[in-house]
């Protein structure tokens, strides 16, 4: 028996100029399923995630998501519709104390009607939600205003802000940049657990290990291309892969 | 490794500033909460009381540009920095001055219809630009309210270049003085209510980082044309009293005045607190009356007295004092 893909992308392309980005992407992606997506630094990745959140519009190519076709729609109803990002470069609301950053998700329409109509008491919420990514419960970080809050923080503020959607796909770009090996350790568990309520994720990674421990299936971008699709053994044994990442003797 | 001097600030033992609920344990604590919101109504409002004709008419004056520059510090907390306050103003006094003129219909029904009927002109005409940021968005209405005015001049519509004279006053001189004064108080404590709600927070939250609010699912451009009427009505409302009160709308009402001294009230008094807003307005407009009397020199010393509030102190007046009112300082010795 075979599930309908929660998302199908098909022939997806986008130009920036004379620079194709991302050159006829195809994949599908089942229900709770992990998906990693690696490639090496210009390779099209966060393109691609500009273009399933609809932040980015493609030149062509389509998006169907829960068989709906989501290519080119506002990025605040793909967002409606469950699928989140966390970005690579965090986007905290600044002046804000940490706990109230997850007040801006949390009136998201979405959430009310997920919660049936009613909202509750969102500051209760957040710092639940707050604890759920790993931050101290009651400690004074969840009322520090994000400015002054460590990267690993951040980052962790960007996860929340998923859960707090109560996003069916996520979309995880980078999240692990920039954090030390302990902290992408301490975050692991709250993926995984994140799988356990039924989530499907998308990981955009550079850290390669971290993500074959948990990837279901691995994706390989090269100059916006898919070169490789399959679990993570396999896409690493691939020679296009090898060759993508560590170039080949007879080049320059 | 040396000694030197550092100051060190804490926080009353009240924690008055927490957004968390906290309990009042005391009258003196009551006091510390209530002092710095009652105590400059009351020193107003005797003010407004003691003080003959003209001053009243000064301090009718203040109100209007202290709602001027609470509704401009109400945009930018939004991430809409208008440089055209006096589009908002001119919106409401034309409408107000159009529908007493008209209709015959007392100021107490054509004051409040301006201001929603002005607001939400505005909001019709600056929905294409909502869309653009930073800069563009404030060139756009630095240029509406200009290009407003010529086409009044040029079509001679709403009177052309004479205006529309002859509307209807308040009924007394005392309801001219209370309804400016009652409405920037009014103002500026929905003003700071609103912020600080959830609602507000997202309001914030597009300031801060608009596709963040985008990726909540969060339709921003609805949320900022709200933002936009809220604000712009509230400057529709100060410009549909100054029409009533001065019985007279022309093309003057889109003086740039109208823009640029709200934005100079904010930048004095504080911005993103909208006390220190009105608080800038309640200063920069007594001053200016006050300088009247010294003749060619006025705009001189009065551009100069902005440079020197604004480079003593670059943070504002209102948050200056709020944090000695909320901080002990004191120096300590630090080794470094």
């Amino acid at each position: 028996m075979t599930q309908a893909p929660l998302l199908s992308v098909a022939g997806l392309s986008k130009r920036f100029g004379g620079v194709t980005a991302v050159d006829s992407v195809e994949f599908e992606l089942r229900e709770n399923e992990l998906l990693g997506v690696i490639g090496p630094n210009g390779s099209g990745k966060t393109t691609l995630v500009n273009l399933i959140t609809g932040f980015v519009k493609p030149d062509s190519g389509s998006i169907v998501y829960r068989g709906m076709d989501i290519t080119g729609m506002n990025p605040y109803k793909i967002a409606q519709k469950g699928i989140v990002r966390a970005f690579q470069m965090v986007r905290p609301f600044y002046q804000l104390p940490a706990f109230k950053n997850l007040i801006v998700p949390l009136f998201s329409p979405r959430v009310k009607k997920l919660a049936g109509g009613k909202y509750g008491d969102r500051g209760a919420v957040a710092k639940d939600i707050l604890e759920e990514v790993g931050f101290e419960r009651d400690s004074a970080v969840i009322n520090k205003v994000a400015r002054v809050l460590p990267h690993g923080y951040l980052k962790r503020l960007e996860l929340g802000k998923c859960v707090a959607m109560r996003a069916d796909l996520i979309i995880l770009d980078e999240l692990f940049s920039g954090l030390s090996l302990a902290e992408v350790a301490s975050i692991l568990p709250i993926i995984e657990k994140l799988r356990v309520d039924g989530k499907t994720i998308i990981m955009i990674e550079h850290r390669l290990r971290e993500l074959f421990r948990i990837a279901d299936r691995v994706i390989v971008l090269n100059f916006g291309q898919k070169i490789a699709d399959g679990p993570p053994v396999e896409v690493m044994e691939s020679e296009a892969v090898k060759k993508a990442y560590l170039g080949t003797e007879t080049e320059g | 490794m040396s000694t030197e001097m550092r100051k060190e600030r804490i926080d009353r033992a009240i924690k008055a500033r927490s957004e968390d609920i906290f309990a009042l344990n005391s009258y003196r604590e009551m006091l510390y909460l209530l002092a710095p919101r009652v105590l400059p109504i009351l020193a107003a409002l005797v003010l407004a009381f003691s003080v003959n004709v003209y001053w009243q008419r000064v301090l009718i004056s203040a109100s209007v540009f202290g709602i001027l520059a609470i509704s401009w510090d109400l945009l930018v907390s939004c991430g809409m920095v208008s440089l055209g306050q006096a589009l908002f103003f001119g919106a409401g006094a034309y409408f107000s001055g159009y529908m007493n003129h008209a209709f015959g219909w007392s100021p107490f029904v054509t004051v409040p219809l301006a201001a929603i009927l002005g607001g939400a002109f505005c909001v019709i005409i600056l929905i294409p630009v909502l869309r653009l940021r930073g800069v563009y968005f404030s060139m756009v209405t630095l240029i509406l309210p200009l290009m407003l005015e010529r086409i009044i001049e040029a079509t001679r519509i709403l009177g052309g270049t004479e205006g529309i004279t002859g509307l209807t006053p308040f009924p007394s001189q005392w309801i001219e003085l209370f309804v400016p004064f009652a409405g920037v108080w009014v103002a500026l404590f929905a003003a700071r209510r609103l912020m600080s709600t959830d609602y507000g927070l997202v309001l914030r939250g597009i300031n801060d980082n608009d596709r963040s609010v985008i990726s909540a699912g969060i339709n921003i451009y609805i949320f900022k044309a709200q933002a936009l009427f809220i604000g712009a009505s509230m400057s529709a409302f100060a410009g549909a009293m100054m029409t009533q009160i001065y019985m007279f709308v022309g093309m003057p009402v889109f003086a740039l005045d109208y823009s640029i001294l709200p934005i100079a009230a904010a930048a004095v008094g504080g911005i993103g607190s909208f006390a220190g807003a009105m608080l800038g307005a309640f200063i920069l407009v007594p001053l200016s009356e006050v300088l009247r009397g010294i003749g060619g020199l006025r705009i001189i010393i009065y551009s100069l007295s902005l440079v020197v509030f604004i480079v003593a102190l670059p943070e504002g007046i209102f948050p200056y004092l709020q944090r000695k009112y909320t901080q002990f300082e004191r120096w300590v010795k630090v080794e470094t």
